[in-house]
């Protein structure tokens, strides 16, 4: 309970500087949306192929624009040597972790519900058919994404290339969450019920979330502190 | 007196620069360590090891017989390192309340409120740190430091570029730590200061310790006495 309770007070802190500063989301927003128009302007697509390729354009743009949320999630910790300060404290490095990702996990929703609205317009997709499972969708592969950000997030903080390193890290390792997202999206904005394959792919979402958890827990402290 | 900290035999490389070198130190609890030494002697990473901040690859490192990274250790241990360790954009109050929160305290926001009166920021406590003066970040720091009220204190060069009047909340709040029976080790260049509060002191030179005992009358006479009698730079 206590190590939960030190996670959210992290993710609380970390929301507060965001919501004053707007680094992350700003960026992220402002890049999410212009990718969303720009493809819209390029490809002026028809209905069927927003329905092939709406789910990919969607999760390539949340997974970028993750990416400049994750840079900053530990970055804000170095001025005044933050990070030194917490993890000299009580807390522990899981704690750590998981305060971060769930910080990372409500920037990056909110930058989903702004792209998704815009999608919707520029695209001509009707998303709200099925909110409950494109919700259940979005957080299940949003978590994915961030828990990984997270991690090398961390791993990276002080890297002198950290913008650079961050995404040729994380994609490739975000490879099978991205394909599970997009076949899950693809169905849904079809309107069709789910078949055994999407819920196929649920579970590869489900499995990938658990995994890296996990292993982001595990780790921690090795993480951190090496 | 029990060991509040023990090191033994501790080796510390950068690479293949050894920044610690055989260093076995033992501190006893409720005593105040001046850990003195000339720039890159190894004192701030040997804080660092202390403070469970920094690896190292040879040797045993105790804090309460605990290892420096378990939880049950960190949480009896207050470190003031080279920066203030406080968030630029959130006000005094918000610092404090969270680090009270992730301390574990258990009126989080009342501790955070005493302490911004004892350090005189109430007044600013809602203001974004951000706004603050060198010695009003300097005061927020100390009161970061010392919220918790932790067991061991380790400060990283303290009373560099402190205002009088930090300097003066500092010293009373060491006063204070040590009445309680807090250890307390502080590493420091302002050798007349560290002196004048420190029991016990530990010359390093080059990774090495030269020279550790209690501290006597006649250091506090000539704080060059050290350095001259124990460093090979002394003795040339």
């Amino acid at each position: 309970m206590r190590s939960l309770a030190q996670a959210f007070s992290v993710a609380k802190k970390d929301l507060a500087i965001e919501l004053r500063t707007k680094e992350s989301l700003n960026a992220a927003g402002a890049f999410a949306v212009v990718i969303l128009l720009l493809f819209s302007f390029a490809f002026d697509p028809d209905a069927n192929a927003t329905r092939e390729l709406g789910g990919g354009l969607l999760w390539l743009v949340f997974a970028f624009a993750g990416a400049l949320v994750f840079n900053r999630s530990f970055a804000r910790e170095l001025p005044n040597e933050c990070l030194d300060t917490l993890l000299s404290s009580a807390i522990s490095g899981a704690s750590l972790l998981l305060g971060k990702a769930l910080a990372n996990l409500a920037l990056l929703i909110a930058v989903e519900l702004v792209s998704i609205v815009v999608f919707g317009i520029f695209y001509n997709v009707r998303w709200w058919l099925r909110p409950f499972e494109l919700a259940a969708v979005c957080v299940l592969a949003t978590w994915g994404i961030a828990i990984v950000g997270a991690v090398f997030g961390a791993l990276t903080v002080n890297l002198r290339l950290r913008e650079l390193m961050l995404p040729v890290i994380i994609y490739p390792l975000l490879i099978p969450l991205l394909i599970a997202a997009i076949e899950i999206t693809n169905a849904l904005f079809s309107n069709q019920p789910l078949s055994a394959y999407e819920l196929l792919w649920g579970r590869v979402l489900a499995v990938f979330d658990i995994v890296f958890t996990v292993l982001a827990m595990a780790l921690a402290e090795t993480i951190l502190v090496n | 007196m029990p060991r509040a900290i023990e090191l033994e035999q501790l080796w510390k490389f950068y690479g293949d620069y050894a920044a610690l070198r055989d260093l076995t130190l033992h501190i006893a609890e409720g005593s105040c360590c001046a850990l003195l030494g000339r720039n890159g002697a190894g004192k701030t990473t040997l804080l660092r090891i202390l403070a469970g901040l920094s690896p190292y690859q040879r040797g045993v490192v105790r804090v309460f017989g605990l290892s420096p990274r378990s939880e049950k250790a960190r949480r009896q241990v207050g470190f003031l390192g080279h920066g203030i360790g406080v968030y630029e954009d959130l006000s005094a109050g918000e610092n404090l309340n969270f680090f009270a929160r992730i301390a574990g305290l258990p009126a989080p926001r009342a501790v955070a409120a005493a302490w911004l009166e004892r350090v005189g920021l109430a007044r600013v406590a809602s203001m974004p740190v951000r706004q603050f003066s060198r010695g009003m970040r300097q005061r927020l720091a100390l009161a970061r430091t010392f919220l918790h009220s932790p067991n061991i204190l380790l400060l990283d060069e303290p009373f560099t570029a402190l205002d009088d009047r930090a300097i003066a909340m500092l010293s009373e709040l060491l006063t204070e730590a040590r009445a309680r029976g807090a250890t307390l080790v502080l590493s420091t260049h302002q050798i007349r200061e560290a002196l004048a509060i420190a029991s016990h002191v530990a010359l390093i030179e080059n990774g090495r310790l030269r020279y550790t005992g209690e501290r006597t009358a006649e250091m506090l006479d000539d704080p060059a006495l050290l350095y001259r009698l124990h460093t090979e730079l002394g003795a040339a």
